[in-house]
């Protein structure tokens, strides 16, 4: 059914017809409007969610983490100073491979405070286990809500669904949704495989676990999360194949026979793809490679992907202060060279804590690589856009 | 015409700017147009001036930056003029639509814009329609007019969709809504 939903409502209404068992959550902006509607839910008996209100996020995730463990299906949502409470348990959760689900709204993180979008917040976890997938619009954060918690079961991995705040958790636009019931069917019951309420089968969870095992146990760890790759896949191409929309570890946009690209995550990537079409009409072959899924990190089928291109501006809303580069480049670079590929790459940091990325600014960026793709050299590794020096 | 019609609503905290914007974007959606409707965050306050922004297609629309450049600018407040530039960005080929009692000429003089200016006194019109001072739903009315994307049927219908789940228990407001949004399209001048 085509409706208007901002991001934060796809994704509310995304977990109404999920309709997980609990919900342990904390507001913050500009995630609060995914559990305020929620807990409207649960007050009007639409879902069967036990809703637990904790006084913080790191006791949200403690909880997630409790009922999770206790066999339930779990979601919540956060973003920013949110998630960075919810830090330590992130990695809890992931080391004791529980299937929780979070809708993140992407923000800047403080000091200066700043409620805006960016992606500090997410790119901050991860590291911490967690599968991250980035949406561009309502839309594909609606559709991935529903592909994650499949995603999340099976992989037995928690999943992190973002949007960029305000521009996408406050932007209305048009989603086209499916029926509860066709949700309900899709993501089916939640079968743990072992979980702590089965007292006739009990086992011990989150003992200690020292020289002996612990390094055993980080490296499954490490293994379910290549494996979560096809599982990824999977549920992908089912969802392709039930509701007609594909998803894959990324989106390619022009981009088969581009000389030129672009690779940026969320919502820029749709302003990017408008410069492509404008500059594909004069004759420039602009192109866009969107990644979805950032953990796992699809570095082979990326650099595969980028193989054919003559020069790339590989584009980070977040910075890493560490006197290099933002976390995309140094992700996509590091592929690029294992995969054997010397492709001219520049970086540019953009829009942290909401400064806005508008046409003219990604032209400017298709313009210097047409320029780099003549003559192989890139003058600035890194730079700014849209700031004042 | 554009592939995209881009439209910035400018009023006080309080007065409706943002849902103006999202009830006309329910209201495209309705009519069968891709559309999106967001409001500029920043400090707001009652009172204080606010902006919110429309984009209007045919074909689904991936662009989320800023609108720098609108087509049409909406003032609700004709006393954000004095303190607000509503026409910054505005082309001459663009429209202004003002929410005031004076007549187009006074406003152009006031705007000193040269692209065209309509007005509409729609603070009287939604006083006389549902007894309160709120201009944002006749304001409605005026844009479908101005923008000529619409169709003013289906905008009347799905507002009073809207309205009637959002006011079930008040439904005098819901009459007096609609008439004053169909009014303000009958009597914008410019």
């Amino acid at each position: 059914m085509r409706v208007a939903k901002t991001g934060n409502e796809a994704m509310a209404e995304a977990m109404r017809q999920i309709n997980p068992d609990v919900v342990a959550a904390y507001p913050i902006t500009p995630a609060t409007e995914i559990v305020m509607i929620f807990s409207q839910f649960v007050a009007d008996g639409l879902v069967d969610t036990e809703y637990v209100a904790v006084e913080s996020e790191h006791s949200a995730m403690s909880a997630c983490i409790g009922a999770s463990a206790a066999g339930a299906r779990v979601m919540t949502s956060t973003s920013s100073q949110g998630l960075a409470l919810m830090y330590e348990m992130l990695y809890i959760a992931a080391g004791l491979r529980l299937p929780i689900v979070i809708g993140e709204v992407n923000r800047a993180l403080s000091a200066p405070i700043n409620i805006h979008g960016d992606h500090s917040d997410t790119m901050g976890a991860r590291d911490a286990g967690w599968i991250q997938i980035f949406s561009e619009n309502s839309q594909e954060a609606y559709d991935s809500m529903i592909q994650a918690i499949l995603i999340a079961e099976r992989s037995k991995l928690p999943v992190m669904v973002t949007t960029d705040g305000f521009i996408i958790s406050h932007c209305l636009e048009v989603i086209d949704t499916i029926s509860d019931g066709d949700v309900k069917k899709f993501v089916g019951e939640y079968n743990p495989e072992r979980y702590l309420l089965d007292i006739k089968r009990p086992f011990t969870l989150g003992a200690i676990d020292l020289q002996d095992y612990y390094f055993e146990h980080k490296m499954q760890e490490a293994e379910a999360m290549k494996d979560s790759k096809k599982i990824i896949l999977d549920v992908a191409s089912e969802f392709n194949k039930k509701f007609g929309r594909e998803y894959g570890f990324y989106e390619k946009y022009k981009l088969d026979d581009a000389e030129v690209a672009i690779v940026c995550l969320g919502s820029a990537a749709g302003t990017t793809k408008v410069v492509v079409d404008e500059l594909r009409a004069k004759g420039i072959k602009a192109g866009l490679l969107k990644p979805r899924v950032f953990r796992p990190f699809p570095y082979q089928e990326i650099a595969k992907e980028l193989s054919k291109v003559k020069a790339i501006s590989i584009l980070d809303r977040s910075d890493t202060y560490s006197a290099y580069a933002g976390p995309v480049f140094t992700e996509i670079t590091s592929a690029l060279y294992s995969s054997n590929m010397q492709i001219p790459v520049n970086n540019y940091i953009y829009g942290l804590g909401g400064r806005d990325i508008g046409k003219e600014e990604i032209k400017n960026v298709f313009e210097e690589l047409v320029t780099i793709a003549k003559t192989k050299k890139v003058e600035k590794l890194i730079g700014y856009i849209g700031v004042r020096e | 015409m554009k592939d995209i019609i881009e439209i910035r609503w400018h009023g006080r905290g309080g007065q409706g700017a943002k849902t103006a914007a999202l009830l006309f974007a329910e209201a495209a959606l309705a009519t069968g147009k891709y559309v999106q409707g967001f409001p500029e965050y920043g400090p707001e306050r009652m009172g204080a001036p606010v902006q919110a922004f429309n984009r209007l297609s045919d074909k689904p629309i991936t662009l989320h930056c800023g609108i720098i450049n609108p087509d049409f600018v909406v003032v609700l407040d004709p006393t954000l003029i004095k303190s607000v530039d509503v026409i910054a960005g505005l082309s001459d080929t663009g429209a202004i639509i003002v929410n005031t009692e004076k007549n187009a000429a006074e406003m152009k003089k006031e705007l000193n814009f040269s692209g065209k200016v309509y007005v509409i006194n729609a603070s009287k019109i939604a006083k006389e329609c549902f007894g309160k001072e709120i201009p944002n739903t006749p304001m409605l009315g005026a844009l479908v007019k101005v923008t000529n994307f619409l169709d003013i049927n289906g905008v009347l219908e799905d507002t009073k969709k809207k309205l009637e789940k959002k006011f079930s228990h008040k439904p005098e407001i819901i009459d007096g809504n609609i008439k004053s949004i169909k009014r303000a399209f009958d009597e914008i001048s410019g």
